[in-house]
């Protein structure tokens, strides 16, 4: 289970990005977090991988404290950050390093058959089209079979086709893998096509504003009554948080 | 959504092929001749030479200062028979090497250090881009008196030459390293010498051959002052000994020589890098890449 316990993050400069922020995520879960711009959604995130330190507060997961990168958890960025002079296998098998080269091989022949990309094996990147070289991020962070996967907007910049694609791709890993996936998206479709549960958080500083549960058997119809009311749901507690405040005269 | 793409590809492929080839052999030959990039290169030099060996046969032009471009041949031509050539060329290529592998390794080390640790840029930087304002000429008396007249004090003028352009290069290309690459080495949590190792030193190999390009060419700069200043073989050597005999066709074929190993140094250094360098996504490379199917195309 990881678990962040009163989390807070300012920053030198004296802005907080995130107020205090408590949330428990079971094993294999998958949660969307969700909110506009200064939510701190990003900051979570990061906090979370180890790329930068709470203010104060706790994470652990399954009871051992995060401070730093951790191999149990893994990161898939907004832009896919993949080594341009790597190829697409050697991309994929970029975290296990330390295994023997046959046995890395045969996990970055799985991983990317997973995501369909098997054929471009020794294609360098740029020879990728924008959703490829993200499923190709994709494949590089589950490869290494961490507990936690955290995306970062990871499909916000693909066009809305190639994103149905990458959700499926995404959902098919995530029952092959099982890891908890932490989602951090502003689509609210996303949000509810994915996860178990929607984190809705509210700006200025980030905190903690409803958190709904989205109880759909999977595969999700997108065009059920459900899937609508759940999205509403979300849209709704989404509007509110960010409805700017009414300083009283 | 897969198999649509590389079905899209794979018809591109396909009517690529079938392509009917364009014109008759002849035509083609020509046509790769004008615009193969080395037959192209030559074309304002020839022509250059072409007409001032023109002007010189009509007697347009003063002979004594400024000789025709077959008696510079005939220059060369005589160095080379007589051996000489090869010596000088040896003499100036040895230094160049040895002056170049000193000053490019130190530059690449210390460059290495102040580019990836900021501590040691606060501390060494600031002295290193001193010295550097100072004209590496400058340097030549404290050199000699330190080491001579002979070898060493030319090799170390050199690689002074070569140093700068090397780590101000190596320097900045490693704060230029793009932060997300080094993010992603630190979710796999890669040590120092890991990090280094698989991500820094790729990410900046590009701009590394820049900067061993541009001190290379320092280096060819610095053995001409090096040997002018005083050698008894060696391309500037003969510059000085043709001036001195008043031999322009001599100083023009020291001259020449020395374009020709210039380019030819900075061809093979550039050849050596080029496959660790396939992965670019550049302009130039992209447009190498479609010249070289579209001559395969041509060919079959």
């Amino acid at each position: 289970m990881l678990i962040l316990d009163r989390l807070t993050k300012t920053y030198d400069g004296g802005t907080a990005a995130l107020g205090e922020i408590s949330l428990r995520v079971n094993a294999g879960e998958v949660v969307a977090v969700i909110g506009g711009s200064g939510c701190g959604k990003t900051t979570l995130l990061r906090l979370i991988a180890g790329l930068e330190r709470a203010s104060s507060g706790n994470i652990t997961l399954d009871g051992e404290a995060i401070r730093e990168p951790h191999p149990a958890i893994g990161f898939v960025f907004q832009e896919p950050r993949l080594f341009p002079w790597l190829t697409v296998a050697e991309n994929v098998g970029f975290g296990l390093a330390h295994l023997p080269s046959a046995q890395r091989r045969q996990i970055v022949e799985t991983a990317l058959m997973r995501v369909a990309l098997d054929a471009y094996q020794d294609r360098w990147p740029r020879e990728l089209s924008g959703g490829q070289t993200q499923r190709v991020a994709l494949s590089r962070a589950l490869a290494a079979e961490p507990k936690v996967l955290l995306l970062d907007e990871p499909f916000s910049a693909l066009d809305a086709l190639t994103r149905a694609n990458l959700h499926e791709h995404l959902l098919s890993l995530w029952q092959a893998y099982r890891p908890t996936l932490l989602l951090v998206t502003h689509d609210v479709e996303e949000a509810v096509k994915l996860a178990d549960r929607v984190i809705v958080l509210q700006p200025r500083p980030g905190r903690l504003f409803a958190e709904i549960a989205i109880d759909l058997p999977r595969p999700r119809d997108l065009l059920s009554a459900a899937f609508t009311q759940a999205k509403g749901a979300v849209l709704d507690a989404l509007a509110m948080a960010t409805e700017p405040v009414r300083i009283a005269g | 959504m897969v198999e649509l793409v590389s079905a899209i590809e794979n018809r591109e492929l396909v009517s690529a092929e079938q392509a009917p080839s364009q014109g008759r052999t002849g035509h083609a030959f020509l046509h790769r001749l004008a615009t193969h990039p080395v037959s192209l290169g030559l074309i304002l030099p020839g022509l250059a030479a072409l007409i001032y060996e023109l002007a010189f046969r009509l007697g347009l032009v003063e002979a004594r200062l400024l000789p025709a471009p077959s008696h510079i041949l005939a220059a060369l031509y005589n160095l080379a028979r007589a051996g000489d050539l090869a010596v000088h060329v040896v003499a100036t290529s040895l230094r160049v090497l040895a002056g170049f592998a000193i000053g490019a390794a130190a530059g690449t080390a210390l460059g290495a250090l102040t580019g990836s640790l900021q501590l040691l840029r606060r501390l060494l930087d600031p002295t290193v881009q001193a010295l550097r304002a100072i004209p590496s000429l400058a340097w030549v008396p404290l050199f000699i008196l330190w080491l001579g007249i002979f070898e060493a004090s030319k090799i170390a003028l050199i690689a002074v030459g070569v140093f700068f352009p090397v780590y101000l290069g190596v320097m900045t290309s490693f704060a230029n390293v793009d932060r997300r690459l080094v993010e992603v080495g630190q979710m796999f949590r890669l040590s120092h010498a890991a990090l280094m190792r698989r991500i820094l030193l790729p990410a900046i190999l590009p701009d590394y051959v820049g900067a061993l390009r541009s001190g290379l060419g320092l280096g060819f700069m610095f053995v001409v002052a090096a040997e002018i200043m005083g050698a008894s073989e060696g391309l500037g050597f003969l510059l000085v000994d043709g001036q001195q005999l008043g031999k322009p066709d001599q100083i023009l074929a020291a001259i020449v020589a020395f374009a020709l190993i210039g380019k030819a140094a900075d061809y093979l250094l550039l050849t050596a890098f080029t496959p660790l360098l396939r992965w670019q996504d550049s302009y130039g490379r992209a447009r190498e890449a479609a010249r070289i199917a579209q001559r395969r195309r041509r060919e079959r």
